[in-house]
């Protein structure tokens, strides 16, 4: 039943939404419009919004300066494989663990998640020196691996709540029907399994991409994707806002719009099924 | 009934992944105990030995570690009740019937996907720089004296960048979690005439005590590691202001080379993270079942 609201009430909770909402958001947008200006726009006082010579030469400046694209490259490759690659171990993990649930079921998935606990700080160092050692060390292979092992946990959380939502009668169903092993994996749980794998997949896509603590100890050049790439920002060219500006944005464009559209499957996801 | 045939197949399944956590968790560790009870600097390789407890003593009786250790929990608790408490505000805002919703959802939840170095880099030069940034021009504007927030309160900033980035999570959450609110409920305490904080108190907040525990328990993990924020914007400092445990240890480890110490580093935070893990895993054991 909807309830009657008055219009003052309405509006009143329409401009403070929107007041709140372009507060929060406000830094990014700002990040936005000073890439597209001068670098002496950039640092106008007082600040120019919008009436300035709008201009793409940073983002022009931001290649040819240094190899971006290469670094957009990695952020794509790393994030992309690392979550393909937990797939690999999850999908099967939470495959038996759905259906085949054994008594320490439980326990298991809970101590996968515990894990995640485990500070970065207690396993830097013998990382690091192991792929100083063997020769890992700022290569795409050595931090695709690191990020996948990290997210595992979530990965495999994950797909276990979606599995668990596949009815198991359909599988008897099919059973009866005389469909076989592999008919019964192709035609009956395959089709109701996607749509849980793609969220997975979305999901860790974007918290990979923005990994920043492994991705800054294990590259340096070569392999560095864009968190890398942005923190060499740090000094002294931060003093360039507009660039800054340019290489931010290219940085959080393409993750920004797939956040957008995985949303909702953020927060089942992001909270194990348990709110949804 | 699974068969015995089918048990055997389901473990031969999760084994995979189990071994590899097992693997990820179980090496570093062992190696970063070893570490731990040498004397192990990597300008001075080939001279490592035993040398027992003395990298925790020096560890421990450091004035920075336990700023680092204060600071950790700060971070976490800080940035903790800003989210949650601000992400209960404003999802009670957002579930009123307000025009344009999806759009205003969208801006809200937007810096959750704002990679740390840029949100840090960002707010560091654009925003907290006290000659360009647009604070110290807001300040000068209103006629006060801008502040150098990094330098002044880099803790606080730190803080407030890192509760910028999660609080659109915590709302997010918070939000799906109030709208499964059943409304029959709402009206009839309504008609009981009962109080909008009554109702907050006595309906909402109980409601919504699972998903609070979900933030909580998912901040934590990610907040007692906090890192990319503190190197790309005060490197700790000034003298140790901002150093976090995680911060401590890469700096003892990779920018002072003691292995040794930073070992012990990383095995004191291992433990505090523990003591955390166990007190957490209990209260979402008690919500989430």
């Amino acid at each position: 039943m909807a309830r009657k609201v008055s219009d003052t009430r309405r509006w009143t909770f329409t401009i403070l939404a929107w007041g709140v909402a372009l507060a929060i958001f406000f830094p990014i947008l700002w990040t936005i419009l000073t890439s597209f200006k001068s670098e002496a726009d950039a640092i106008a006082s007082p600040p120019k919004f919008l009436f300035f010579n709008w201009t793409l030469e940073n983002y022009a400046e931001v290649q040819s300066r240094s190899p971006y694209f290469r670094h957009f490259l990695n952020s794509v490759i790393i994030s992309v494989g690392s979550t393909l690659l937990g797939l690999l171990f999850a999908i099967p993990a939470a495959w038996s663990m759905a259906f085949q649930p054994a008594k320490r079921t439980k326990d298991l998935l809970m101590w996968m998640l515990s894990t995640k606990m485990m500070p970065a700080a207690g396993v830097l160092i013998p990382m690091y020196l192991l792929f100083r050692s063997s020769g890992l060390l700022d290569t795409r292979i050595g931090i695709t691996v690191v990020l996948m092992l990290i997210n595992l946990p979530i990965i495999t959380w994950m797909l276990y709540t979606y599995f668990r939502e596949i009815p198991g009668e359909i599988l008897e169903a099919a059973r009866m029907d005389g469909a076989s092993l592999g008919k019964e994996i192709l035609y009956v749980l395959t089709p109701m399994a996607v749509p849980g794998i793609a969220s997975t997949l979305l999901l860790n896509v974007i918290l990979a991409w923005n990994e920043a603590f492994w991705t800054l100890n294990l590259t340096t050049s070569k392999a560095a994707p864009l968190t890398t790439f942005i923190a060499s920002y740090s000094s002294p060219e931060g003093l360039f806002y507009a660039k800054l500006s340019a290489a931010s944005t290219m940085a959080i464009a393409p993750i920004l719009i797939l956040g957008w559209f995985s949303q909702k499957q953020l927060v089942r996801g992001l909270t194990f099924g348990a709110v949804k | 009934m699974a068969t015995r045939h089918q048990k055997t197949l389901a473990r031969f399944m999760v084994a995979p992944s189990v071994l590899l956590l097992l693997g990820w968790m179980i090496v570093p560790l062992a190696m970063t105990l070893w570490f731990s009870f040498q004397s192990y600097n990597l300008l001075s390789p080939g001279m490592e030995q035993f040398i027992g407890w003395t990298n925790y003593k020096y560890f421990l009786s450091d004035p920075a570690f336990w700023q680092a250790m204060t600071n950790t929990l700060l971070i976490v608790i800080g940035v903790l009740v800003i989210t949650v408490g601000g992400g209960i505000l404003l999802a009670l805002l957002l579930d009123q019937p307000i025009m344009g919703q999806g759009v205003v959802r969208i801006l809200m939840i937007a810096p959750f996907f704002i990679m740390p170095t840029v949100s840090a880099l960002v707010w560091k030069n654009m925003f907290m720089n006290p000659v360009n940034g647009l604070f110290a021009w807001v300040a000068k504007a209103v006629g006060a004296q801008p502040v150098d927030f990094l330098a002044q309160y880099p803790l606080m900033s730190i803080i407030g960048i890192v509760a910028w980035q999660w609080l659109p999570f915590a709302t997010l959450i918070l939000l799906t979690a109030l709208q499964s609110l059943d409304s029959e409920q709402m009206e009839a305490a309504e008609m009981d005439g009962a109080s909008a904080w009554a109702k907050f108190t006595h309906l909402v907040l109980p409601h919504l005590s699972r998903a609070i525990t979900v933030v909580i328990l998912i901040e934590t993990i990610f907040l007692l590691s906090v890192f990319a924020e503190i190197l790309v914007t005060t490197n700790g400092g000034p003298g140790y202001a901002s150093t976090n445990l995680t911060y401590l240890v890469y700096s003892q480890a990779l920018l002072q080379y003691d292995v040794g110490g930073a070992s012990a580093g990383g095995i004191i935070a291992v433990i505090l993270a523990n003591i955390v893990a166990i007190f957490l895993m209990r209260m979402i054991g008690k919500t989430l079942e």
